[in-house]
């Protein structure tokens, strides 16, 4: 079965791409918001304001700061090379609004007499859709950094190769329990399969390396080796400025939402709600966005909690803790299922 | 020098070390620390802010802060405290201080002394507020105020002339009551 084949046949062309636009729209008008949430809320656990000067509430900060990024001149070392110095912010945002498609904000839904998903595919192969992304999302790290023809930025790469190695596995693994116990991979039947109980209770394990994966996927503390500022001043992104580290960092907070998105839908019943609450099918993306926002609030909650990990305690974390985890949960969900 | 005396006397302190790190154990007490540390961010965030929003909300000195100085008159006479005897200038460390002294007429009576200051300035650039020209000062002419936001555009600008020494500040600072 081909991808294409798996996308949904039942809409006309036209939804797919209203739809399209409509999520593109969404996340890109919330990316800009999280920024100052993300600031806003450091600084609260850091018992300050956060910023708070420019608008209400400082929420214009995010406005300011791109027509900053906007408005600076683009440089590149001499060292570089210009067109994969140029490409690598490109595949950045572009992998991570493709891994955005496959996030389910909602059902099959009814809108004036034309059956519509709340979502931008349905794809038949789910996280491996995602982990595809992921992988191919990798290559603008490295080729920004490899191309940067700076030492900071090389580096950078480098720790962000072997931090992949290291946790996308036990990633991949993670997802195969809650994966076994639905019985699909398509990620709309799995939030369909949590109708009785979220996976994550059955699957408390898998949920747990998944969230230290994913904060290793997102490069955020206590992974965020390939952008260790102390050390590598900006790591893979220390040469970008202007417009392209914006697109950098837009990437970075794109990911984050798909990951968040993922681990809801996943995990957390994506538009389900617990103790058999069934609100009209209009509220069901607004239940995935608020399940999104509260887990991006723990990815904050931790960034300002734990320090970076060191090179080497990330490695032996990933082989030694996570994989065997994942591949205990994996085999013990597959048992139980067979069994059961 | 350590003592090394052997075997150790009673004021030897054994050395309490943690578990060894790494393994399922190690794993185990840094997922339980990071819990610990999840709670201490949390109890922060619920304290709230403890910054003060600085233009709006100033600290209050206390009332031995040397901030900008001030000139004085005398309350009744309305006459400058200030004679103009430059033992301020002597004083100060970093030079900022320059007095040109002239002779009270009896037409033009400034201060209450035999000459006045017909020239004082303060170049606050270069002033690094010891409080010593408050000391020099026989006639207590010169003190230490509280103003503190003392930046400007201009380094012409910080060149304090004798009349805005000798005037209020445009900007109070807040003084600490006594006690807080």
């Amino acid at each position: 079965m081909s991808v294409l084949a798996a996308v949904d046949y039942y809409e006309p062309w036209w939804i797919q791409i209203v739809k399209s636009l409509a999520i593109f729209a969404v996340v890109f008008g919330i990316v800009p918001l999280l920024t100052v949430l993300e600031r806003k809320l450091i600084g609260r656990f850091q018992q300050r304001y956060g910023p708070n000067r420019v608008g209400p509430f400082g929420l214009m900060q995010p406005l300011a700061d791109i027509v900053k990024l906007a408005t600076k001149e683009q440089s590149r070392p001499t060292t570089s090379i210009g067109l994969l110095f140029a490409l690598a912010p490109v595949i950045s945002i572009i992998t991570a609004v493709a891994a955005l498609a496959i996030v389910p904000f909602g059902g099959v839904q009814d809108i004036f007499g034309t059956p519509v998903g709340l979502y931008g595919i349905d794809v038949g192969i789910g996280p491996l859709y995602l982990f595809a992304f992921g992988a191919v999302a990798f290559y603008g790290f490295m080729l920004g950094g490899w191309a940067s023809g700076s030492k900071y930025s090389f580096l950078g790469a480098m720790r962000a190769a072997a931090q992949l190695i290291s946790y996308e596995v036990a990633m991949g693994l993670s997802l195969l329990g809650v994966v076994f116990t639905a019985g699909t991979l398509s990620l709309v039947g799995i939030v369909e399969a949590q109708r009785e109980m979220w996976f994550v209770v059955p699957q408390v394990v898998g949920f747990i390396v998944f969230l230290c994966s994913a904060f290793a996927e997102t490069n955020r503390t206590p992974f965020d080796l390939p952008e260790a500022e102390s050390e590598l001043v900006q790591g893979y992104q220390t040469e970008y400025g202007g417009a392209r580290f914006a697109s950098f960092m837009l990437a970075e907070y794109l990911n984050i939402t798909v990951l968040s998105g993922i681990a809801v839908t996943m995990f957390l019943g994506g538009w389900l709600l617990p103790f058999g609450i069934h609100p009209p099918g209009w509220v069901d993306p607004l239940v995935v966005l608020a399940k999104i926002l509260i887990f991006i609030c723990l990815f904050i909650w931790v960034r300002a909690t734990v320090p970076r990990l060191r090179y080497d305690q990330l490695m032996s974390f990933g082989w030694k803790v996570l994989l065997p985890l994942a591949t205990l949960n994996a085999l013990v969900t597959a048992i139980v299922v067979v069994l059961a | 020098m350590a003592s090394t005396r052997w075997p150790p006397g009673d004021d030897v302190i054994e050395i309490v070390r943690g578990p060894e790190p790494g393994g399922a154990g190690g794993a185990y007490r840094a997922f339980g620390e990071t819990l610990r540390g999840l709670k201490t961010t949390f109890s922060r965030l619920l304290e709230g802010p403890r910054t003060r929003q600085y233009p709006e909300d100033k600290v209050p000195v206390y009332p031995r802060f040397r901030g900008r100085h001030k000139l004085h008159r005398f309350e009744d006479t309305g006459l400058e405290k200030c004679v103009g005897c430059s033992l301020c200038a002597a004083a100060c460390p970093a030079d900022c201080i320059r007095v040109v002294a002239a002779e009270n007429t009896p037409d033009n009576r400034v201060s209450a002394g035999e000459r006045y200051a017909a020239v004082y300035e303060i170049n606050m650039s270069r002033c690094i507020f010891c409080g010593y020209c408050e000391v020099a000062c026989p006639f207590d002419a010169i003190t230490m105020g509280h103003d503190y936001e003392l930046s400007d555009y201009n380094r012409d600008d910080l060149i304090f002339t004798k009349e805005m020494l000798l005037a209020e500040p445009l900007e109070r600072t807040p003084l600490r009551a006594p006690g807080e």
